[in-house]
């Protein structure tokens, strides 16, 4: 089958090849294309039958016409070549390298769709990582085989975000680095350079992989991109043993291409023209993210997604908040004071981080403080809503310390040096002290304990 | 014998003449197993319950003559199955760490042995109806497995076998049937899942499902055999609180369905659930629960599958004269592997792309919970809790619409208590239940005649205090009154005191009856006492300085579900220092005039 080219194609529209009359393709075959000058493009079957082939083509279909295109069906489904000497190269969605330098052989072979993850083979994710940031240390902790996303917009420094996660990222007490699976869709040369530079400069390009697809490169590739990205973290994290760290930017992206396929094949569109099936396939990428219990390796995905207007109903955003183990969300408001990282507390959530923390893990006070900074920073906003209603000089006394706990929430643990790493004690250490603004009555999450050994109250003032 | 003509993603278009509507088929050289769904004039559409990556036109279709349907009997108990029933921990041993495709593996296992034990209604000679009870194995600790003779058999005993050991595969009974053809009756029976199974009557539900959550027993009850809903945004809670449901529910068993929902959810359970204990049996929680996982990376269309596939497994458990609980996680995700099918089938769509009868295969869902009497002679129930994850977290989408007119309870969670991180987020303004007259009966035969009172003074006074909230956000505090101040101030007592309940901590994560009602009286006591200081004359202030507020608001954490006395001293102390309170502004009051 493999040896059969086929010349002619029934005809084209957008990115999909249709052809008649080819026998025995089976669905997400890889298919080969030669256009007239002998530039050669990959595609997929993306659905088969007697007389008609369907084939969505990566790079695009613009300059292929229909009498001087040769296409062979290679009776195999997608698959990349995986070896070690992938970490520090840089290569495209098909996993080609991108950086002039030879590709990868090796006899490790695998389909970039990968297969299921048995739930009986998973181990429960524990591991508290420190990233050094206080928003997401103290209050939203990041475990190892997480996938915790950050929702950002567009000028909020979410690259900036990532990269320092990825400079400070490790397990306490563990002096084994992470390797990072950086995966790029639809990113501008700058943000992709800016990247290159952070891992060079902070010397950990030579445990890098990098897959880019720019802005100016053909949407298409973006929807193989992730999966490719994935087959090659699960070959280090599986097969090296190694912790993995995958950053992915900009999922919006990959949805985009996603709803552009979706239309030009006919799919009954659901919300905002986005595919019904947009929630599975999205799955399909976040939950290759984990640990199994017989493995040492794992997992970690940051998966970076710009909500178009800043809106969290939007189906992207909203359909990742229903897969992955919670959200950081960045905040316009934040970053207009200039804080830095804009982590809008309130809405931002970990969902693994209650097996992650605690008195074995980080400090037992840890999940209590937590709690207790959410309820008393929303408290702080219903006041800090009131005084722009009736005037900071109408409020209680009791609503002014509020107001105050707000100020110094947002410019003492919120913001941070991009350089500055604090570890967890320094972060839970400065939780109590901005705690102590506030009397014990006022602080019902945290045990009398708690009160006792960390909070400074002095009822002078 | 058949061949595939297209394949377009899970759906595969045949040509096997003679195949009905609903058989199960194997495709391929892979054996991929599907379900036909169409049938038309020569060709027929299956959908696909793996992925059919790699198939091509031309492959081999067999059909296996049947429906899609499940193996019933005793072993089910711990276990984790997929959307079509095959065990997980088995498809781990035999392809690894992840699901390779057209496994054949059966649901039970044929190996081991169960000690079987005649049910004494089994006499040779005597006539037999479906549904009767055969014998017993002890399934687990704390489970009795009935073994029931299949629903669509009757006869007369011509054999049976007597106690011991016997695996599944062993005959149990012999029975003549009507025409004289002999019927072997094994440990286990197959039934088709989208086919409801019998029971006698309708019984009626009237006993209250006790969570040990607050929020859920004591303002929003739900009966045993009634259907529930749990709609929220993402990250509003949901699982939490699915879960704390499987884990304290007074059922007698619990199916736990994650419909396209994470994995490491299911890990979870399964490696948290046999360490924890039933507040009840004292034994492992794990050894009445079980689980049916198509998690979100799963192939869709066995999604739909495993709705049915578990609610059917809970039928089973019901016709054995036990209370069952189901946990859908999440019927939206469901209802989404019936559009993808819909649109693929190229079917007109509705509202969001959803087919014209979504609503009436969510009805019919639902319908099959209930409390009954059984063909057995006993008395069983299923309660059906489905989660629903709107879009949006908007409630006015067309599944969170369907099932508000269908279930009779709704845990409507809520965003912005979410982020207050008030857990549960179950919001008492957008709830609602229909079962909170059933349910008083039961609270004030078991706990206090008090209770319906005190929940309606308790709903009172929440909503008006969310209006009173509306007032000062507008024009500050200043605008009310010292009544309506204290009112807020309760309102908030009994948020934090009575409606948050954290799942993590030891002493509350489960919150007995009795401890509910108490705490839930001790708030509104405090309320109507501080109310009556204030038309004395008391400033608010004087009673919100008091510490009562904060340790109200630590007791649930503090006294434990076993000994309830330190409420009884904490309301005598509040009873003293407001009688003080009383006798001194009594007498000021009397001086002044």
């Amino acid at each position: 089958m493999s040896q059969l080219e086929y010349r002619r194609v029934d005809s084209i529209h957008g990115a999909l090849m249709f052809m008649k009359n080819v026998a025995g393709i089976g669905l997400g075959d890889r298919v080969m294309i030669r256009d007239k000058d002998g530039r050669r493009r990959n595609g997929q079957v993306i659905r088969t039958s007697g007389d008609l082939v369907m084939v969505q083509v990566f790079e695009g279909t613009e300059n292929l016409d229909l009498e001087n295109t040769w296409v062979r069906f290679l009776d195999e489904p997608f698959e990349i070549s995986l070896s070690p000497d992938m970490l520090g190269r840089i290569f495209n969605g098909i996993g080609e390298p991108r950086d002039d330098r030879p590709p990868i052989i090796s006899s490790v072979r695998r389909n970039v769709n990968g297969a299921p993850v048995n739930p009986a083979a998973r181990a429960y994710p524990r591991e508290f990582i420190q990233t050094g940031i206080s928003t997401i240390d103290g209050l939203n902790s990041l475990v190892r085989g997480q996938k915790l996303p950050v929702f950002s917009g567009s000028g909020l420094p979410h690259n900036r975000l990532a990269a320092q996660i990825v400079r400070q990222a490790r397990l306490p007490g563990d002096s084994t680095n992470f390797v990072i699976v950086f995966a790029a869709m639809g990113v501008s040369y700058s943000d992709a350079r800016f990247f290159e530079k952070e891992f060079e400069s902070s010397g950990v390009l030579r445990n890098v992989v990098m897959f880019t697809n720019l802005a100016n490169d053909p949407p298409m590739e973006r929807l193989i991109l992730p999966r490719t990205a994935l087959t090659a973290a699960e070959y280090l994290a599986y097969d090296l043993d190694r912790h993995v760290l995958v950053v992915i930017t900009d999922m919006t992206n990959y949805a985009e291409a996603l709803r552009e396929v979706a239309t030009e094949k006919g799919d009954v569109p659901s919300r905002k023209g986005y595919p019904g099936y947009l929630y599975s396939d999205l799955a399909e990428i976040y939950e290759r993210a984990g640990r199994l219990r017989d493995r040492h390796g794992s997992i970690t995905m940051i998966p970076i997604l710009s909500m178009p207007s800043d809106d969290i109903t939007h189906p992207i955003p909203d359909l990742s908040g229903y897969i992955t183990e919670g959200q950081i969300v960045l905040s316009r408001e934040l970053h207009s004071k200039s804080v830095y990282p804009p982590v809008n507390v309130p809405p931002s959530l970990s969902r693994l981080m209650k097996d992650g923390i605690g008195k074995d893990d980080t400090r037992e006070d840890h999940p209590r403080v937590a709690s207790q900074l959410y309820a008393s920073y929303t408290r702080a906003l219903e006041a800090r809503n009131l005084a722009s209603i009736i005037g900071a000089e109408e409020l209680s006394s009791r609503d002014r310390r509020y107001l105050e706990f707000a100020d110094r929430f947002e410019t003492d643990f919120v913001r941070q040096g991009e350089d500055q790493e604090r570890n967890i004690i320094e972060t839970l250490d400065l939780a109590w002290e901005l705690l102590s603004l506030l009397p014990p009555s006022a602080l019902s999450r945290v045990t009398d304990e708690d009160l006792h050994k960390y909070h400074s109250w002095e009822e002078s003032d | 014998m058949g061949e595939v003509s297209e394949v377009n993603g899970p759906i595969v278009t045949i040509r096997q003449p003679g195949v009905r509507n609903g058989d199960q088929v194997r495709i391929g050289e892979l054996g991929l197993i599907g379900e036909v769904i169409h049938i038309r004039s020569d060709d027929a559409l299956v959908q696909v319950y793996e992925s059919t990556e790699s198939l091509q036109p031309g492959e081999q279709v067999t059909g296996l003559g049947h429906p899609l349907r499940v193996e019933l009997g005793p072993g089910m108990l711990g276990q984790i199955f997929d959307g079509v029933q095959r065990p997980l921990d088995k498809i781990m041993h035999m392809s690894g760490e992840h699901i390779s495709r057209g496994l054949e593996l059966s649901a039970l296992d044929r190996d081991k042995s169960w000690h079987f034990v005649p049910h004494e209604s089994l006499v040779v000679g005597t006539r037999f109806e479906g549904g009767e009870i055969l014998g017993t194995v002890q399934e687990t600790e704390t489970i009795e497995h009935r073994i029931l003779a299949p629903p669509d058999c009757r006869g007369e005993i011509i054999e049976h076998a007597p106690e011991g050991d016997y695996t599944i595969e062993e005959i149990v009974a012999r029975v003549r049937g009507e025409s004289g053809s002999i019927q072997n009756l094994k440990m286990y029976h197959h039934w088709p899942v989208r086919q409801p199974r019998p029971y006698r009557a309708r019984a009626g539900a009237s006993l209250p499902l006790i969570t040990g959550q607050r929020i859920l027993d004591t303002f929003f009850p739900m009966l045993k055999g009634g259907k529930a809903a749990v709609p929220g945004p993402f990250g509003a809670g949901k699982t939490i609180v699915q879960q704390q449901i499987a884990r304290w529910a007074n059922a007698d068993i619990v199916l736990y369905v994650g419909c396209g929902e994470r994995g490491n959810e299911l890990v979870e359970i399964l490696q948290t659930f046999p360490q924890l204990t039933d507040p009840r049996s004292g034994r492992s929680l794990m050894e009445r629960t079980f689980l049916v996982a198509n998690t979100s990376n799963m192939p869709v269309v066995a999604r739909e599958a495993s709705i049915y596939v578990g609610v059917t497994m809970a039928e089973y458990y019901r016709d054995q004269g036990y209370d069952v609980v189901m946990v859908a996680d999440s019927t939206s995700r469901w209802a989404e592997a019936l559009r993808e099918v819909a649109g693929r089938l190229g079917q007109m769509p509705v509202e969001e792309g959803y087919p014209a009868y979504l609503a009436s295969r969510l009805a019919a869902f639902y319908e099959r919970a209930g409390n009954v009497d059984t063909l057995a002679g006993g008395n069983g129930s299923v309660s059906l809790i489905g989660a629903v994850s709107p879009p949006g977290g908007d409630f006015s989408e067309p599944v969170t619409s369907h099932t508000k007119e269908i279930i009779r309870t709704f845990w409507a969670l809520s965003k912005p208590l979410a982020d207050a991180r008030h857990y549960p987020a179950v919001s008492w303004l957008e709830s609602f239940t229909d079962y909170a007259e059933r349910a008083a009966i039961w609270w004030a035969d078991e706990v206090s005649p008090d209770w319906a009172l005190r929940r309606q003074q308790a709903l009172t006074l929440l909503t008006e205090a969310d209006e009173l909230e509306r007032i000062v956000n507008l024009v500050g505090p200043e605008a009310l009154s010292a009544s309506q101040r204290w009112v807020l101030e309760s309102s908030g007592l009994i948020k934090e005191a009575v409606l948050q309940q954290s799942a993590l901590d030891a002493i509350d994560s489960y919150c007995s009856p009795q401890k509910q009602f108490r705490l839930l009286d001790l708030v509104l006591s405090y309320h109507l006492d501080g109310t009556e200081l204030i038309s004395l004359g008391v400033p608010v202030e004087s009673l919100t300085e008091l510490p009562y507020g904060g340790e109200l608001r630590r007791l649930k954490s503090a006294v434990s579900n076993d000994d309830l006395q330190p409420l009884d001293d904490f309301a005598s102390r509040v009873r003293e220092s407001f009688d003080t309170m009383r006798t001194e502004y009594s007498v000021n009051q009397g001086n002044k005039s």
